[in-house]
């Protein structure tokens, strides 16, 4: 038996609940069934609901409705987070239907981010204790109502049974009693051995809604009375709007206003730590509001702005000039020292040193920023796709001198994050132009507007050396890097604690372009080059990859040099050993080229093996498998989607994508100069495995990632005999990797 | 502004707007019909696919002017309950993360089917190279196609 603190009494979970309750997405509040709507569910629709709390409301018919806190970036928590709740709750899933959540974080016990994937980390207790709780309330109930003590009664699939006797109640039928019910201080959860939800494979429960077209997304919101509105921001960075031909716009077709607005307020008292709808170069831009999308984008086509220059424009040789010098010169955040790698390298048989780089990066969510905002006297509704709404709430009542309660915030699912809906600037500007307007509008970002927004990928350069005695032994290895603003290390990370002579070095630059958290932020960067240098020192050391790796954990564990590290040896180890035995490593194929790569980052653990055939002078991935570990995987159907979305992502960027400065100024603003992975450019076939154990779940938004871009250069080199150092791979070797888009 | 007739999963409709609008717009901002998505406006990544006649059409690349007197068939009209062999077929392979883009996929792979009941993999990936998924499930895409071909054809 587990036993859990509760963090509250019931009454108070039941005074938050119903604000949650109450303020439901207008909308988009119907019901998401947990199965197809073509299956009969066996339950009628329930004529009273019943709040048990935050998370759960009951019908009279059994039916349940089960609130998923956190913002749906395409993570799949939707699903998953409820199926915890449900499990504890002890509900058959056919009888939930999952809604998602309004921004109330002390109702939900939880923080509501998608971040870091850490939503299922986070929220594993609050979930559990929201269902566990809700089952002890219905449970008291019945024993209230059949005088017996709540030790006397089970509860399993939706219904209460008497232990030694025939009495049984549905959930549907003893709801009405539960509320008002307290929980005891302490509940009990199940144990993982009893688990009949999680573990299993849970279609996504917005399936039939997805396929069907519904409105779901930010872009699909719409309220009567409202306009639409569209920004122009400066078309370099280092550059201001001044003013622009703000009569002629007026006058178009379809333009119902036009004005500047300025974004800028005081940010001295806003949460540092929550301060992500302020990361943003263009504070002040041109608004047009008006009815129709297609009228608006043609507004911004007549206009005429004049800027005004504030800081120098970059481009990108400058860009690979300040990277080159911070390499050297930058001023240390964070470092790790073990040992003496200098004196190590100096007596080494063999010094191996490479030099990694890799260019800016746009997100690229195929939705487009947008956000609906109304901004009334003295109360605001924001609506739309942000990845921290909490952030945007606390900055919108900052900047509109509104009052927090004043303010709501409502989450649609998102048509992609990867990192860019954590900055919610979007729905600032939306608040600025509906309170400038006086009335509601949907800002809608173009696809131009989005990509040369900012808020990139950054650029980066590391150099990796290490040293081999005459033994082949690894003596030592130095990692340095630079970033625009930041340097991808991770000083702490592998391999610290398995090299006597380790050094690694975080370094920090400049650029006024902004930059911001992308799909495993720095660690898709580091694992990629990281990996590969593995792999070439195994190579000049003669060792199979695997193996060399593994003598590096086990050194890690039985013999740890330095300071504590932050990985576990056992569980790197083991996905590794996973990935050998599913992939059949060793076994040598011809035509088939192998690379190997394994990652640790947002608490989970991935090994990967791309095999690549070449054809008529195209790599092409055939196969990868995936070995995950990530602690109890909660929807194995999300949780193999998702790695394998991480795999197609980490080979996209790698080979294909980058973004170029010119006068300041992004040189790609469309799907027509920016390349992003295609259907043939995927792998053929992704196998993901997973390593069973009882650890707490952790998240797979980020983790799968990182790891491809190392196999993929691994098995590029076999397939090639070329050792790949500068992203984007494609350019590298351009017409080898003839890359015509169908 | 002008008056078009148009013709939506089967349905006629009457709109008033300047000849040049995308039937992205007409859709999406006039008809309220916003399972056609935007995401790149320059026919690059196919979230607007629809059908004009039966074939698949980047909707961001037709004026309404265009569309008139034909038979425009969008993801809310491909089936009347969610079941076209595409649409049943995505739900098996749970294909979906984020969603985005999937309409225009199952619309794209609708008309592929259509004209080619039995695709090889080579054929997918080259018919459906236009729909850019950001999350990566390409390859439940191609999983889904092949299931749906199967599907329609037993």
């Amino acid at each position: 038996m587990t036993l859990i603190k509760t963090h509250h009494n019931r009454r108070s979970f039941l005074k938050v609940s119903a604000a949650a309750g109450g303020g439901m997405m207008i909308g988009f509040s119907f019901l998401t069934r947990c199965t197809p709507a073509n299956e009969k569910i066996g339950l009628a629709v329930p004529s009273e609901w019943f709040d048990l709390n935050g998370y759960i409301k009951i019908g009279n018919t059994g039916l349940v409705t089960i609130f998923s806190p956190n913002p749906e970036i395409g993570q799949n928590v939707m699903t998953s987070m409820p199926m915890v709740v449900a499990e504890e709750l002890d509900v058959k899933w056919e009888h939930v239907v999952v809604e998602q959540g309004s921004l109330d974080e002390d109702a939900f016990k939880n923080p509501q981010f998608a971040g870091g994937s850490l939503s299922l980390k986070l929220g594993w207790d609050a979930l559990r204790m929201a269902g566990a709780a809700g089952k002890r309330m219905l449970l008291e109930a019945a024993a209230k109502e059949w005088s017996v003590g709540v030790g006397d009664l089970e509860a399993a699939d939706g219904m209460i049974k008497e232990k030694n006797g025939d009495r049984t109640v549905g959930y549907g039928e003893i709801a009405s009693k539960a509320v008002g019910i307290e929980v005891p201080e302490e509940i009990e959860l199940k144990e993982p051995k009893d688990y009949k939800i999680i573990g299993t494979f849970k279609k996504n429960v917005e399936g039939s809604k997805i396929v069907s077209g519904k409105p779901l997304f930010g872009l699909d919101f719409k309220r009567d009375g409202m306009k639409l509105a569209m920004i122009e921001h400066p078309p370099a960075f280092g550059m201001k709007v001044k003013d622009f031909n703000v009569d002629e716009i007026k006058a178009m077709d379809g333009v119902t206003d036009a004005f500047t607005i300025d974004t800028t307020f005081d940010e001295s008292d806003l949460d540092p730590s929550w301060s992500w709808s302020t990361v943003n170069a263009f504070k002040n831009l041109v608004a047009i509001v008006g009815n129709s999308t297609w009228q608006l984008m043609k507004a911004k086509k007549a206009l005429k702005v004049n800027y005004e220059s504030i800081t120098e424009p970059e481009d990108s040789d400058m860009h690979a000039k300040r990277l080159e010098d911070d390499l050297q010169n930058g001023a240390v955040i964070q470092e790790r020292r073990d040992g003496d790698t200098d004196a190590a390298f100096a007596s080494a048989a063999k010094v191996i040193e490479r030099t990694y780089t890799s260019p800016f990066m746009a997100h690229n969510t195929l939705e487009p920023m947008n956000f609906f905002a109304d901004v009334k006297e003295n109360s605001v509704e924001l609506v739309g796709p942000v990845q921290t709404p909490k952030a945007l709430e606390d900055a919108a009542s900052k900047m509109l001198g509104i009052p927090v309660e004043n303010i709501t915030v409502d989450m649609t699912r998102m048509g992609g994050g990867f990192g860019r809906r954590l900055y919610g600037h979007f729905g600032l500007e939306a608040a600025a132009i509906s309170k400038a307007a006086g009335v509601p509008i949907k800002l809608i970002y173009s696809r131009e507007d989005d990509m040369t927004q900012g808020t990139y990928r950054p650029p980066y350069r590391s150099t990796y050396k290490a040293g081999l005695d005459t033994n082949n032994n690894l003596i030592a290895f130095s990692a340095k890097g630079v970033g625009l603003p930041q340097g991808p290390v991770f000083p702490n990370r592998f391999p610290a604690g398995a090299v006597d002579n380790y050094t690694a070095v975080k370094l920090g630059s400049n650029t006024n372009i902004s930059t911001g958290a992308w799909r495993a932020p720095d660690s898709h960067f580091t694992a990629g080059v990281e990996q590969a240098f593995i792999d070439e020192v195994a190579e000049a050391a003669g060792k199979d990859p695997i193996e060399f790796r593994l003598e590096m954990f086990e050194r890690a564990k039985n013999n740890p040099v330095g300071e504590e590290y932050d990985y576990d040896a056992d569980r790197y180890a083991g996905v590794l050993k996973l990935v050998r035995e599913k992939s059949e490593w060793g076994k040598d194929t011809p035509g088939i080229h192998r690379g190997v790569a394994a990652y640790y980052c947002h608490s989970s653990y991935v090994a990967q093996v791309f095999d690549i055939v070449m054809d008529d002078g195209r790599p092409i991935v055939q196969k990868v498998w995936c070995a995950v570990d990530c602690g109890i995987v909660v929807n194995k159907e999300g949780a193999i989607n998702i790695i394998q979305g991480g795999v197609i992502d980490g080979i996209g960027h790698a080979m294909y994508s980058e973004l170029k400065f010119k006068n300041g100024a992004p040189v790609s603003n469309n799907f027509n100069t920016y390349q992003l992975i295609r259907h043939s450019q995927a792998p053929k076939e992704i196998e993901v495995f997973f390593v069973e154990n009882e650890i707490a779940p952790t998240g797979l938004g980020e983790p799968g990632l990182p790891p491809a871009v190392g196999a993929l250069a691994n098995a590029l080199y076999k397939a090639t005999g070329k050792r790949y150092y500068h992203n984007p791979f494609s350019t590298a070797d351009q017409q080898q990797f003839n890359l015509e888009v169908g | 502004m002008a008056q078009f007739n148009l013709k939506i999963n089967g349905e006629n409709k009457q709109v008033d707007v300047a000849p040049d609008t995308p039937m992205l717009w007409v859709l999406r901002d006039d008809l309220d019909m916003v399972g056609t998505k935007y995401g790149c406006g320059v026919a690059m990544c196919g979230a607007c696919t629809i059908h004009l006649d039966g074939n698949a059409m980047r909707s961001c690349q037709l004026p309404v002017s265009a569309a008139e007197g034909k038979s425009i068939t969008t993801i809310e009209g491909l089936s009347a309950n969610g079941d076209h062999p595409v649409q049943k077929a995505w739900l098996d392979i749970d294909v979906p993360q984020c969603g985005y883009c999937q309409s225009g996929q199952i619309m794209n792979a609708a008309a592929l089917l259509q004209r080619n009941s039995n695709p090889t993999d080579e054929e997918i990936e080259s018919a459906m190279n236009g729909n850019i998924c950001r999350c990566g499930t390409y390859t439940r895409i191609k999983e889904a196609i092949k299931v749906a071909a199967a599907n329609s054809q037993s």
